[in-house]
């Protein structure tokens, strides 16, 4: 399964902006923090396909996952 | 903070400088003072520019003391852009020198005859009102230099450029930083029209011989301080995020959930939003030998700012905020960061709102003025508004009176007041403050954004309609309390996800006065602040008719989420009914 993973602002420190990486199916949004070394603590927002998922949530083939730490600005 | 200072600039012979007692104002600070003042005293069919308006200039409850993050100073009148109440509040040195120097409220009243112009010294031993024609048309950095030959880098100054002075709707109001840079801005709603109005070029503020403000309760308030910036320093947004990127952060995140305004409200995304983001902005400061960190105010531990440098590392502006660099950038199609930073540079040089200004730029694009991305034309557009030439007193007068004289439909404004940097049909609970804000459209009035798409504060789902009219509310009368403090609003992050922390702010509130303050009475001061300018709005003609988004939020859906604004009319009317 094909899919793509955007990290942002501090996670990008050692680790990478965007890759598309070939998961095995049922691969949730937590086990990609894992293979990252995200810990789930430190996940603000958590996008697929620009909508916000929580961390159980499943990828498909051709998402595309965003991971962003707790951000604010305004 | 006891004395109210009226300056009737109109008065027989000459501007008449009045000090008086606090009266029925007594405890106020900030927007309550600024809004409290201006829905009793200015006739609310008063013209904005006449001599019956008023400019309320009042530093926050807790400004002048040695408590961390209180150096917001809110300025209030009648708004020539929206004919609204308005209260616009800005960092910079202002507040906290003013609130030394003993005044809650410096007031602008009446109107001079002729065409002199005037500058304002505040001092230890009072005001002088001078006249200054050698000021004239002077925009900010250099008007500041030229003050601080005559009055010294330990003063803070408040002054108008060119674009306060032609009375141009979105001019504002600037106030300088700890290294006297006059990027600071009260900059919405045309308050520095309105201070143009008056011939009033400067203030100059100097607090030497003053002392901090003392806490009626010193242990209790510096125990109560250093537990809230504990907190900030704790919690992610006010103690990572922020002090590494500045507000801009927001680029991707917007960009990502679809929310991100693109060529006058056209997508929702921006192919080249990459270019903008702050991730990018912060190694371009860093690398070109600028700061991608520095506060606005002495006293700040969020540091959300930065300096922009160019290729060459000379200074051209302070880091562009995030609404700066949507409305000046995607918005208009344009994805290079040096063209952002000049326009924000020539945006606070003039002395004019750089949301109002970028939206503006963008709807004459839709006009066909220029092409969405030319940064040339963006450039050469708002240097028309800098010469003040025809076109450029229309551009400088703001989105609505721009996309009457050209003839676009797709208007971004609620009341006139050009939306930020959030579309409000991927966003619907950031609509809703849009729409029902007193203040016209303003992001910052009930900021929606935190829990619809940072997660900050609580979870409601941003494309939904449940809960979002409760949310604004509860984010609206808040704010109302927190822009009374003299509190930077960032503090917010943190007091919506630590009890402790917002207990903290309370016993420096309660400490500093010698009272014990609850959430109750936050709450009370937010909503007294909230229903008098609504009050007000109310006795200028404005209904709930006017709480409303402009037709094509409903009509025109928007991409990747493809959906419109769904809040109901009865939904809105809801908003204040507490």
């Amino acid at each position: 399964m094909i899919v793509t993973v955007k990290l942002f602002a501090s996670f990008r420190t050692g680790r990478f902006d965007i890759e598309t990486v070939d998961y095995p199916a049922g691969t949730t949004v937590a086990d990609v923090a894992d293979r990252l070394r995200l810990p789930h603590s430190e996940l603000g927002i958590m996008m697929i396909n620009s909508r916000h998922v929580k961390l159980d949530r499943e990828l498909a083939e051709g998402d595309t996952l965003a991971l962003f730490p707790l951000l604010g600005g305004g | 903070m006891d004395k109210i200072a009226r300056i009737d600039m109109g008065a027989a012979g000459g501007p008449k400088v009045t000090v008086g007692d606090l009266g029925e104002y007594a405890g106020l600070g900030g927007r309550a003072m600024t809004s409290l003042v201006v829905a009793a005293e200015v006739h609310p069919l008063a013209h904005p520019l006449g001599a019956e308006n008023k400019l309320v200039i009042s530093p926050g409850m807790l400004s002048g003391t040695t408590g961390s993050m209180t150096g917001r100073l809110s300025v209030g009148c009648k708004s020539p852009l929206t004919g609204t109440i308005k209260e616009s509040n800005a960092g910079g040195q202002a507040a906290q020198v003013l609130a030394r120097l003993g005044y809650a409220a410096v007031i602008l009243e009446g109107k001079p005859e002729g065409d002199d112009l005037y500058k304002i010294v505040i001092n230890k031993d009072g005001i002088q009102v001078i006249v200054d024609n050698s000021l004239k048309l002077m925009d900010n950095y250099p008007l500041v230099a030229k003050l601080r030959q005559e009055y010294g880098d330990k003063a803070a100054y408040m002054s108008i450029g060119s674009a306060g002075e032609r009375k141009l709707l979105a001019a504002s109001i600037a106030c300088t930083d700890p290294e006297l840079r006059p990027t600071r801005h009260c900059g919405r709603g045309g308050v520095g029209a309105v201070m143009g109005a008056k011939r009033v070029k400067a203030i100059i503020l100097d607090d030497a011989g003053m002392k901090m403000r003392p806490p009626k309760d010193p242990d209790a308030y510096r125990d109560a301080n250093r537990k809230f910036v504990e907190g900030l320093r704790k919690h992610p947004v006010t103690g990572e995020g922020l002090p590494a990127y500045g507000t801009n952060v927001l680029t991707n995140v917007l960009n990502e959930a679809g929310g991100y305004p693109t060529n006058n409200f056209k997508s929702g995304q921006f192919a080249d939003s990459a270019k903008l983001s702050g991730e990018t902005q912060a190694a371009l400061e860093i690398s070109r030998g600028g700061s991608a960190t520095h506060g606005c105010h002495r006293g700040c531990v969020i540091q959300c700012s930065g300096i922009y440098n160019d290729k060459d590392g000379n200074y051209v502006t302070k880091q562009p905020e995030y609404e700066t660099v949507w409305s000046h950038g995607g918005h208009c199609g344009i994805s290079n960061l040096d063209t952002v930073a000049k326009l924000d540079y020539i945006d606070d040089n003039i002395g004019v709102d750089t949301i109002e200004m970028g939206v503006t730029i963008g709807v004459a694009m839709d006009a066909g003025l220029a092409e969405f991305g030319d940064d040339a034309a963006a450039i050469r557009l708002m240097e028309e508004v800098a010469k003040g030439t025809p076109l450029g007193r229309v551009l400088g007068s703001g989105a609505a009176i721009t996309g009457k004289v050209f003839g676009v439909e797709r208007v971004p404004v609620v009341k006139d007041q050009a939306l930020p940097a959030y579309d409000p049909r991927a966003i619907q609970g950031i609509g809703v403050t849009y729409a029902t804000t007193t203040q016209g459209a303003d992001h910052t009035a009930g900021y929606a954004i935190a829990t619809n798409i940072l997660k900050v504060g609580g979870d409601v789902d941003p494309l939904k309609t449940e809960g979002q009219i409760e949310l604004s509310r509860n984010l609206q009368i808040a704010t109302a309390a927190i822009d009374s403090t003299g509190m930077c609003l960032f503090i917010a992050f943190a007091i919506m996800d630590q009890p402790e922390t917002f207990q903290a702010l309370l016993d420096m509130l309660g400490s500093f006065h010698g009272i014990t303050m609850t959430g109750d009475d936050v709450v009370a001061l937010g909503k007294k602040v909230l229903s008098a300018e609504r009050d007000f709005n109310a006795r200028a003609g404005f209904t709930k008719h006017h709480d409303r988004l402009p037709r094509f939020f409903y009509n025109e859906p928007i991409a990747p989420h493809n959906q419109t604004f769904l809040m109901k009319d009865e939904e809105l009317d809801e908003v204040f009914n507490w």
